[in-house]
């Protein structure tokens, strides 16, 4: 506890970093650049903007991807954890389909909606759905039962319990899933442009990886990882902006 | 649900589900669709075949090692950051970013440093499975309540005889949490490295069914898949209910 | 000494506020809370419901709260037949059950807003019972950065703040510590000489039910019947220390726990 903890985690940054400049110009592998070299190549990267186009392009299928699992993801973990007819029709389905390598669908999709945005849209969605799905069903059942019953006790109609009562309550697990969605999402989103067909960040790797340019190839996994942690960032600041005013002044 | 008075279990759903599949099938609605019974036949026909099974052995062996390997590192890791500060504030911020970050991005670097066999496979597994591994065992060690660490150091128990009896076992049930939580990221892995290097096992399998356009042997095997990863989560379900009481090592 | 009251039969001290008929439990999967329980809680008193840990008492009051139905008899409270929550009751919680995401002020006022009362109206209605019970500069703070005392405080306010002629509360001191809960008694003492409502507490403990009720009703074990009906004849006008050490206060405290020892084992 005595080094500041901005100083300790900016020590495990530059441990990692250093050992990889290291590893890099030993070199372990010829496929293996060094970090300085990554870092220059994504400094050039942004320069002609050709990373900045591709992100472009990567980010379209996730975010819509994303928008449409969310709201009807969460729709439909809260339906079936208010009603137990939905619970019993739907969530074999979703715990079915979370534990199941739903990649093996993507060659599927693609037989069904071609090389396109389509594809890359649905293969974003099949990620991310089960986790929002069963996330939101969870928060909803778990949703703790003293202050239901403390909702009843002070005569909430079932509306007032569940807008004022359940859904904030479940609001921090449903976030959780969210998440968890997002960064399935982002797992959809490369894997179709690496399967699917090369477009954006997927373009990118694999063309730098075929003419052996790997500086540039490390570059665009590395922003995209940067920017999945941003954006799973973006999330939890969200949440406390909208949901947990208690948290946002514990601060 | 209850239906007439009765308790209708909750897979009994799957079976209605599977019926409507029949139905959309054979009315012929998409070709993408093949009616479940055909998909059953040809599952009957694929599993005996000398492909089937070679392709079952090679995953399964990069499955085991995989998570051997991600187990084997993961938790004693995961045990030594929660009981470790230093450790703790080194390596938290990276299993942060890697539990959730786009690992798929990732796996062209792996094929790229170490080519596109078996090995490939088991790293993609490994690096799948071991950041939620790491972090729930490292939330079993921190859940370890302070008076069992004291009555360890009490009875003159040295640092590694306190890790393996006391933290290990107490830390159990976050730890098969874990574990089961990387076993589901595993099957994922497995899928998506080998659709990526395409050219063993399942992977090769998809790849031929695809070109040649064979609806009912990709639905057939997607649904060994399914089965498989629903038997191994299944199965460790059952396991990590019978440590459950260990958790009373808490408070 | 103290009036041993017949069972069955209710003094005609007050009026009954709340009566209970007959009343039995039985939980899904054959548990036998409550059987066959007929009782009066006289208006403007105290009433305490006190026997050892499991004993369905909580069960008992959540009935009368109308938060779980009773398999058998019935409850009414001011001659109205109870069927489920009514306004003219109000539930304090052993885990206070406040809505961490909400300031003091809103908690305070939740009765109140789920009522479809006015902002400003249940505001300034919640003001003044925050002030009542102690907590006044706190309206804005949330739950988590208060002590557990406060946390009660919040749902006693919450409770008061819906102006219910009955109170019901579970275990309310069972989770603070041994002196907030000294002075918790003593406010509730105050609380229900001053207000005239009527209280129905549950807890397990002798020393605070002898302390804090005008009456107090010892339940057997599952399943629950009343087995005796004890008014500790404690002159309550004395200053706390003096009631503590009175001999009427300690040997209802005793003749009690020779009571429910033989539920034990």
């Amino acid at each position: 506890m005595a080094a500041a903890p901005w100083a300790l985690r900016a020590a495990s940054f530059v441990v990692v970093f250093a050992a990889w400049e290291y590893a890099g110009r030993l070199p372990v592998n010829p496929a293996f650049p060094p970090f300085s070299d990554t870092l220059v190549a994504a400094g050039e990267m942004v320069a002609d903007l050709s990373l900045v186009a591709a992100l472009g392009v990567t980010l379209w299928p996730l975010a819509v991807g994303v928008a449409l699992s969310s709201l009807a993801g969460v729709a439909a973990g809260v339906a079936m954890g208010l009603s137990r007819r939905a619970e019993w029709l739907f969530v074999p389905v979703f715990i079915v389909l979370q534990a199941a390598p739903l990649a093996a669908l993507i060659p599927i999709l693609v037989l069904a909606y071609g090389v396109g945005l389509l594809s890359k849209v649905m293969t974003v969605c099949i990620m991310a759905m089960p986790v929002i799905v069963l996330n939101s069903f969870k928060a909803i059942r778990h949703a703790p039962s003293s202050l239901i019953e403390m909702g009843h006790s002070f005569l909430g109609s079932r509306r007032q319990i569940i807008a004022k009562v359940i859904l904030p309550a479940a609001s921090p697990v449903i976030f959780a899933g969210l998440r968890l969605g997002l960064a399935a999402g982002f797992i959809g989103a490369i894997l179709a442009e690496l399967l699917i067909s090369p477009t954006g960040i997927g373009d990118l790797i694999t063309y730098h990886q075929s003419v052996a340019d790997y500086p540039k190839m490390y570059a665009a996994i590395a922003t995209v990882i940067v920017l999945s942690v941003l954006f799973i960032g973006l999330l939890d600041r969200a949440e406390i902006a909208l949901f947990r005013p208690e948290r946002r002044s514990a601060r | 649900m209850t239906l007439f008075g009765l308790r209708v279990p909750m897979v009994a759903s799957l079976v209605l589900w599977a019926a409507l599949w029949e139905v959309v099938g054979q009315a012929g609605a998409t070709i993408l669709i093949p009616p479940l019974s055909h998909v059953l036949v040809r599952l009957v026909e694929i599993v005996p075949t000398e492909s089937f099974a070679e392709a079952l052995g090679l995953t399964a062996r990069a499955f085991v090692l995989g998570t051997g390997i991600a187990v084997l590192a993961g938790v004693p890791l995961g045990v030594l950051m929660g009981r470790w500060e230093p450790a703790d504030r080194l390596m938290l911020p990276w299993v942060n970013v890697f539990v959730s970050a786009p690992l798929s991005a990732l796996v062209p670097v792996i094929m790229a440093l170490f080519g596109f066999g078996e090995l490939t496979i088991v790293l993609t597994v490994v690096l799948f499975a071991i950041w939620i591994i790491v972090l729930d065992a490292r939330a079993g060690a921190r859940a370890v309540s302070p008076s069992l660490s004291e009555m360890a150091q009490s009875y003159g128990a040295g640092p590694l005889q306190a890790f393996a009896k006391v933290y290990l076992r107490a830390a159990l049930p976050e730890i098969l949490a874990g574990i089961r939580l990387g076993l589901v990221r595993a099957v994922k892995g497995v899928i998506i490295g080998q659709l990526l290097v395409s050219v063993v096992g399942f992977g090769h399998m998809f790849e031929i069914y695809s070109s040649n356009f064979l609806m009912e042997h990709m639905w057939a095997l997607l649904l060994v898949l399914f089965a498989l990863a629903f038997a191994i989560d299944g199965v460790f379900a059952r396991l990590e209910k019978r440590v459950e009481y260990y958790a009373a090592a808490r408070q | 000494m103290n009036r041993v009251v017949a069972l069955r039969a209710g003094p005609a001290v007050a009026e009954p506020m709340v009566e209970v008929r007959g009343l039995s439990k039985v939980y899904p999967g054959g548990v036998e809370a409550l059987s066959d329980i007929t009782l009066n809680f006289p208006k403007g008193k105290l009433t305490t419901l006190l026997g050892p840990s499991g004993c369905g008492k909580t069960t008992l009051l959540k009935i009368v709260a109308g938060l779980i139905p009773a398999s058998a008899g019935e409850v009414s409270v001011g001659g109205r037949k109870v069927t489920g929550p009514g306004p003219e009751r109000a539930f304090v919680f052993q885990d206070f059950a406040l809505l961490p995401w909400a300031t003091v002020l809103r908690n305070v006022a939740f009765g109140l807003e789920l009522r479809g009362t006015g902002r400003w109206e249940r505001e300034a209605t919640a003001r003044r019972h925050i002030e009542e019970v102690g907590l006044k500069g706190f309206e804005d703070a949330y739950p988590h950065q208060l002590s557990g005392g406060m946390r009660q405080r919040v749902g006693l306010a919450r409770a008061l703040a819906v102006d219910a002629e009955v109170l019901l509360m579970d275990e309310p001191f069972s989770a603070v510590d041994e002196q907030t809960r000294r002075k918790f008694q003593e406010d509730l003492l105050a609380l229900v000489a001053g207000k005239g409502k009527t209280f129905l507490f549950v807890t397990h403990s002798i020393e605070e039910a002898v302390y804090v009720s005008n009456r107090i009703v010892l339940l057997s074990r599952r399943p629950s019947r009343v087995s005796e009906i004890i008014e500790p004849d404690i002159p309550r006008d004395l200053p706390p220390d003096r009631i503590r050490r009175h001999s009427a206060y300690i040997d209802t405290v005793e003749e009690i726990w020779q009571g429910l020892k033989r539920y034990l084992e």
